[in-house]
């Protein structure tokens, strides 16, 4: 980026104590946050937890009650801000009739673009998407993984320098989420920052480095993955042990030993893996058939389930 | 099961405001206004054909002429035009001041009676000494030069007795030999006597006794169109323009319709969080649905002049300007619809309604000239009635571009209304 951009040197987001009210119902209520220069946050939280609605406070979409959002230093409503951010919405936000080329010259012009600016930036996003092959597709004959990309490049025609992502795999198959995963690596490669909402653990740990657990509103807990697991859980891992016709005796067994019994699995909190010994011996001994054992270092979803005492997909 | 389907039918009906819209309230607004533009035609109650009349004569004949046809109920004789408040009389019509007023709309019909005509009034036959009245007529109303016509043969029955017993006594006088000295005298007393009746009955406001109205012939006349008489489709042009508008609101509301498919798919949130403005993006929406509505005239009147021979080439100047005044209103009027609907659903069920209703009393569906004068000013609520207006001026009355300031004011003032409105209610689709 030009060392003349807006804000150079500056945070790139600055959210501070941002409160957004819907009727009774408080959507945002008092987030705060900084991220700094080519990070990947993660916004990580169940449906209504209110990500959708901090993301559109950033992009403007959304007046704030009260607090304040800046970007590189100027306020999210400014020009100077907007041009700095690339929003991708959760919805398909394409014409559906125009194809995957015309959708892209059109929210280039949008965003101030045109001329040869516009058509490398058109040639780039086709390229990042991998529909160059597409480009002159009308968008409602693409596979709903490729209008996804579509939707992505068009957020990105103008390369701003924060990028934030709405759930950006909703819907989309395995492979087509892949694409989208290697789309932001991508990005990330190229220096983006980037602010990504889902509610997959499985995306936030493998795209983010930093992730804000957010539910009712608030963020509730954030870090590194590494950071969050361990403050829930310090070195603790999970056992998982399968038991051939596990009965009221096996969850009694599980019981004694500080686990717990769940259809046939019993799960039991270890300090080290040397424990696993002991648990199998004493399996043994009781005349307990186990069928298969796992070791679990607990994960994003087992500290959401640790913070809130709710599944994060619930 | 089938008691299950039924209920599931009405629930879902009960939840969509607009089929609700559509099967209810639709039909009725619909008859209501058919019944109020339609209803008073039947019956007594029928509309008064609007007729200049001016007397060159003066005899005693042409005076009772004149005033049996202002005692016809179906008919409303003006001598002379309207006093402006605080002004004196203007001077009576003459036939010259009739027929401009006729070819400018004021009146569909004008009769003038021609010097000469109280001396021989009626005739029970062709014949060369008799003067016509001239029925002078606009026939992009085709029914008023007619039903003048026709009116006027039965006023000359019952509104002239003396003028037709002496004719009849003068057909009798020579058919017989001639009359006695007494016999004459005797007729000519009772002559006075039925003028003197007549002038009585005349003055007292008193309608003559039903005529006949078939006794077709008994007062000459010539009958003369003086709007459009060169032209050879006398009413292609108001149907261009009324039809063409009419559509031209559904495609406005299906093209302002789009606000909402954007709404709904996130575009119009993504296209906002750029560098767009809601006044932008709506002036765009109008620049775009002006264009179309322009193209979709242009191609229909093109299609009037290549097939039903409408003399489009020859009144460019006028059709731009009133394409380009209907198109801007219609445009907003579609922007407006819009903006104030919530839901696709909603807006079709709303657009259906008032452009159904607006093409209704505005004169697309049907000409204003016919409706009764309550129903005529209500239509000049409505864009139709303004632009059909205005295309008939152009086309129908070859007036010059400067005459459509009242129909181009109305149209571009109330569509810079109607888009005022619009960026008042679009405000819901800023940040919220």
């Amino acid at each position: 980026m030009a060392s003349t951009a807006p804000g150079a040197g500056s945070i790139p987001l600055e959210i501070e104590s941002v409160v957004k009210r819907f009727g009774d119902v408080i959507a945002v209520d008092g987030i705060s946050l900084q991220v700094r220069e080519r990070a990947c946050l993660g916004l990580l939280g169940p449906n209504g937890a209110g990500k959708t609605t901090l993301i559109r406070s950033i992009v403007g979409r959304v007046r704030p009650d009260s607090g304040s959002v800046r970007v590189f230093g100027e306020p999210a409503s400014s020009p100077a801000a907007r041009r700095e951010l690339g929003w991708v919405p959760q919805d398909l936000a394409l014409y559906p009739l125009l194809t995957a080329r015309e959708n892209l010259d059109a929210f280039g012009r949008y965003q101030g673009l045109g001329g040869k600016a516009l058509r490398d930036a058109i040639a780039w996003c086709l390229e990042w998407a991998s529909l160059a092959d597409r480009a002159e597709s009308v968008v409602k004959t693409l596979s709903g993984g490729m209008r996804r990309r579509l939707n992505m490049a068009a957020g990105l025609i103008h390369r701003p320098r924060i990028v934030l992502l709405d759930e950006p795999t909703v819907g989309v198959d395995p492979q087509s989420r892949n694409h989208i995963f290697e789309m932001v690596e991508a990005l990330r490669r190229a220096g983006t920052t980037v602010i990504y909402t889902t509610h997959y653990m499985e995306e936030a740990e493998r795209l983010c480095d930093l992730i804000a657990i957010v539910d009712h509103g608030r963020i509730i807990a954030q870090g590194s993955k590494e950071e969050l697991v361990a403050r829930s859980f310090g070195s603790r891992s999970d056992v998982l042990m399968r038991i051939e016709d596990a009965g009221a005796g096996a969850a009694a067994w599980a019981a004694a030993r500080g686990g717990t019994l769940q259809d046939g699995v019993a799960h039991f909190p270890v300090d080290r893996p040397s424990d696993i010994a002991a648990l199998l011996d004493g399996a043994a001994r009781d005349g307990l058939n186990v069928i298969d054992l796992v070791l679990r270092r607990p994960n994003l979803e087992s500290v959401f389930l640790q913070l809130t005492g709710r599944e994060l997909r619930q | 099961m089938i008691a299950t389907i039924v209920r599931n039918g009405f629930r879902a009906l009960h939840r969509d405001r607009g089929a609700l819209i559509l099967s209810f309230i639709l039909p009725v607004a619909f008859f209501s206004i058919f019944a109020a533009v339609f209803g008073p035609m039947s019956g007594n109650s029928t509309p008064r054909v609007s007729v200049l009349v001016v007397d060159e004569d003066r005899s005693e004949a042409s005076v009772a002429l004149v005033n049996g046809l202002r005692q016809q109920g179906a008919l409303s004789v003006k001598t002379r035009p309207d006093a402006k408040e605080g002004e004196p009389a203007p001077p009576e019509y003459s036939a010259a001041t009739a027929e401009a007023a006729v070819k400018d709309g004021t009146a569909p019909a004008a009769l003038i009676i021609p010097a000469g005509f109280g001396g021989n009034p009626v005739a029970f036959g062709p014949g060369p000494r008799r003067k016509a009245v001239r029925v002078l007529h606009d026939s992009s109303n085709p029914v008023a030069g007619q039903m003048v016509a026709g009116l006027l043969q039965e006023v000359a029955m019952t509104s002239m007795p003396a003028s037709m017993a002496e004719v009849g006594m003068r057909y009798f006088d020579q058919a017989s030999g001639g009359l006695t000295p007494e016999q004459r005298a005797r007729i000519d007393a009772n002559l006075a006597r039925l003028k003197e009746f007549t002038a009585r009955r005349s003055q007292a406001g008193e309608s003559p006794a039903a005529g006949n109205a078939a006794a077709g012939g008994l007062v000459a006349v010539e009958m003369r169109d003086v709007v459009g008489e060169n032209k050879r489709s006398p009413m292609i042009a108001f149907y261009a323009a009324g039809i063409g508008v009419m559509f031209l609101l559904f495609t406005a509301s299906a093209t302002g319709g789009s606000l909402l498919d954007e709404a709904e798919s996130g575009a119009l949130d993504r296209i906002l969080s750029a560098r767009v403005s809601m006044t932008t993006l709506l002036a765009g929406k109008l620049a775009y649905s002006m264009t179309l509505a322009c193209c979709q005239l242009t191609l229909m009147f093109l299609w009037g002049a290549a097939v039903f021979h409408l003399e489009l080439f020859s009144h460019l100047p006028g059709f731009i300007v009133m394409t380009l005044a209907s198109s801007f209103t219609v445009a907003a009027f579609g922007i407006l619809l819009a903006s104030v609907s919530h839901t696709r659903g909603q807006q079709a069920a709303v657009a259906t309604l008032l452009i159904l209703t607006m093409s209704a009393i505005g004169g697309s569906m049907f000409p204003r000239f016919l409706m009764p004068e309550t129903m005529k000013k209500v239509g000049l609520l409505t864009f139709n009635a303004w632009a059909i207006d205005g295309y008939t001026k152009v086309f129908w009355r070859d007036e010059p571009v400067s005459h459509l300031l009242p129909q181009v004011a109305a149209l571009v003032g109330g569509g810079a209304l109607l888009f005022l409105a619009a960026r008042r209610f679009a405000r819901r689709w800023e940040s919220v």
